[in-house]
């Protein structure tokens, strides 16, 4: 199984430094973590910099991964021109770095991706056609489609209405699950962090100021503190921890 | 759920990959039907001319040389052949650069005229008309479009360098070209100012564009730089289609889009250069060649490469066929053609296309 560890990172915009010596447990596949923390934290910086786009000090180690590629990544979510249908868009997710030829295999894989997300009707619709909500869950689509062990998703569920975040979020979940993939996914609603995800790591302009089970971390103290409201965590009927966020500070 | 996004129990949902098989079909039988339509055009360019052949004979021409005779054989092989080749080819590299300028400037109005390419050349074949200068020694037959050749490249690599210092964006490169356009049209204006009436003359002629310049030493030249370029580009195929989606994107499916950036730039004004140098500026391919090629292909650049070179090999090729046509016993310079006659057509696509292709 995968795991992930990040050790002292750190990461640099020209002379600025945007996070700061950033240290995890170890994460392993299976589970949904929560990154969390008010604009600017340097919530995109962490993903690009897992990612290796980023240059810094530190070390991202991941161990147990079986393929070459074993992590994808989901930006937020930006609009594209271009004259390419939903279909050939996650494919083209999935062929980078490989041949020019297109195998079954291939498109086998597309069409998962796609169905997984509920969202293979729209395969033969233009990418440029698509409403936001639409164009978010086609970039997810397009991170699935490289059968990735380790999923970075930066703000999956900005674009879409309330129904569909609990269903993607349901949908990674079980996918997580199933496919043994470690999920780190950057979330506003602390809600859905609470319902959806194990673990959770929260940062505060650059540096990690907690981490650990998702209940234990996110606790009326630290909403104060790193996000200025105050609220208060209770159970509701069915068992589960709920927000309920009183005003902002 | 939305039926739009409803989870696919849908009997209407394409099962592995249909829906995309039947669409790398269709797309491949437009490029078979542009393949044709090509062939068709250079045979009709070839017959045409101050003796007019049929296509018939054109075809044994071309096939079995031995069965026509002396003269048709020099008129078609030696005189036509050349000019009509030199506009496939020409046209194909300069649709092919516009296009991968449009992919990695994300910019509709990219072409390698964008970038002051052709200025630059311009720039560099006057020098050669109007006071015989040459920037690098050449034979007196090639100083015009080694001049050309050699400015062209130089605009290039001024902003290949330039661009590097503010890391390689788009609004840098298009800024940058945008500033060598003016440099070199200023330039060119001063020239003109100083030069011979006759001078003048020559310089007005070249930057119109043509083909009649064309020789077999020059196509030659011309097919190799294609050669080794379409597969340097076809090699990156998803990673410039991917370019389509924004850099944020692409760098998030593993492509660094400042350096594909950089090496396209530089194989594209290599087209370009060897282009304009050879027949003089012709830029409405570039712009418009790719555009009817996404109009019919799409932006897979599996599909979107190829097409964009049969498009401007069949724009270039029906305007030299026009060039003869339109007041026969004078060849209008092909520039003038290309963008009298097909300007309207590209206007009468876009605006007739179901979906706006930008």
């Amino acid at each position: 199984m995968v795991t992930l560890t990040l050790d002292c990172l750190s990461a640099h915009y020209g002379r600025s430094q945007i996070l700061s010596e950033i240290t995890t447990p170890t994460f392993a596949g299976g589970q949904i973590v929560s990154l969390l923390g008010p604009n600017a934290a340097g919530k995109s910086t962490l993903f690009r910099r897992i990612l290796g786009l980023l240059k810094g000090s530190g070390e991202v180690r991941i161990e147990g991964a079986t393929s070459e590629r074993p992590v994808a990544y989901m930006p937020q979510e930006t609009g594209s021109t271009a004259v390419l249908t939903v279909y050939e868009s996650v494919l083209l997710a999935r062929m980078q770095g490989r041949s020019l030829k297109v195998q079954p295999d291939d498109l086998h894989e597309v069409d998962r991706s796609l169905e997984d997300l509920g969202i293979a009707s729209l395969g033969e619709r233009d990418i440029s056609d698509l409403s936001g909500g639409q164009r978010q869950l086609v970039s997810a689509a397009q991170a699935l489609v490289q059968a990735p062990e380790i999923l970075l998703l930066d703000e999956p569920t900005s674009a879409l209405d309330l129904h569909r975040q609990i269903n993607l979020l349901d949908i990674l979940r079980r996918l997580a699950r199933e496919r043994e993939m470690l999920i780190i996914a950057s979330l506003h609603d602390i809600g859905h962090a609470l319902r959806f995800t194990d673990q959770a790591m929260v940062l505060e302009n650059g540096q990690l100021v907690a981490c650990g089970t998702t209940e234990q971390v996110v606790t009326p103290a630290l909403l104060r503190q790193v996000f200025q409201v105050d609220a208060r965590i209770e159970p509701c009927s069915r068992g589960r921890p709920q927000l309920i966020v009183e005003a902002a500070v | 759920m939305s039926s739009d996004t409803a989870v696919s129990t849908n009997a209407n949902t394409p099962r592995e990959g249909a829906f995309y098989r039947a669409l790398v079909i269709r797309r491949q039988l437009i490029l078979a039907a542009l393949t044709m339509a090509l062939c068709l055009s250079l045979c009709v360019d070839l017959a045409l001319g101050p003796a007019r052949y049929g296509l018939g004979e054109v075809v044994t021409a071309l096939f079995m040389p031995d069965n026509v005779s002396q003269s048709v054989r020099v008129v078609l092989w030696e005189i036509r052949m050349p000019v009509a080749l030199m506009a496939l080819v020409v046209g194909a590299s300069l649709s092919i650069a516009g296009a991968q300028m449009q992919t990695i400037l994300s910019n509709p109005l990219a072409s390698p005229f964008t970038l002051g390419i052709s200025a630059g050349a311009s720039f560099g074949a006057a020098l050669a008309l109007a006071f015989g200068v040459s920037l690098v020694p050449a034979a007196v037959d090639y100083i015009i479009p080694i001049n050309a050749f050699v400015m062209a490249m130089l605009t290039a690599g001024a902003i290949h360098l330039l661009s590097m210092r503010r890391g390689v964006t788009i609004e840098t490169i298009v800024l940058l070209g945008i500033a060598m356009v003016f440099i070199f049209n200023s330039l060119m204006a001063l020239i003109q100012f100083f030069a011979s009436q006759q001078a003048v003359s020559a310089v007005v002629f070249w930057t119109m564009g043509s083909l009649t310049k064309a020789t077999w030493p020059k196509l030659w030249i011309a097919v190799g730089v294609l050669a080794v370029i379409l597969p340097l580009l076809a090699r990156r195929g998803w990673a410039l289609t991917a370019m389509r989606l924004g850099d944020a994107k692409a760098e998030s499916l593993g492509v660094n889009p400042r350096a594909l950036r950089l090496e396209v730039l530089v194989l594209v004004s290599l087209l370009a250069a060897i282009s304009v140098a050879f027949v003089g500026t012709i830029g409405f391919i570039g712009l418009v060649g790719p555009h009817i090629a996404r109009l019919l292909l799409g932006e897979d650049q599996r599909f979107f490469l190829p097409g964009s070179a049969l498009c401007g090999a069949l724009i270039l090729s029906v305007g030299s066929v026009l060039s003869k046509i339109i007041l026969p016993g004078t060849i209008i310079p092909i520039g003038i053609i290309t963008s009298l006659v097909g300007i309207p057509f590209f206007l009468f696509l876009v605006l007739n296309h179901k979906k706006a292709s930008w």
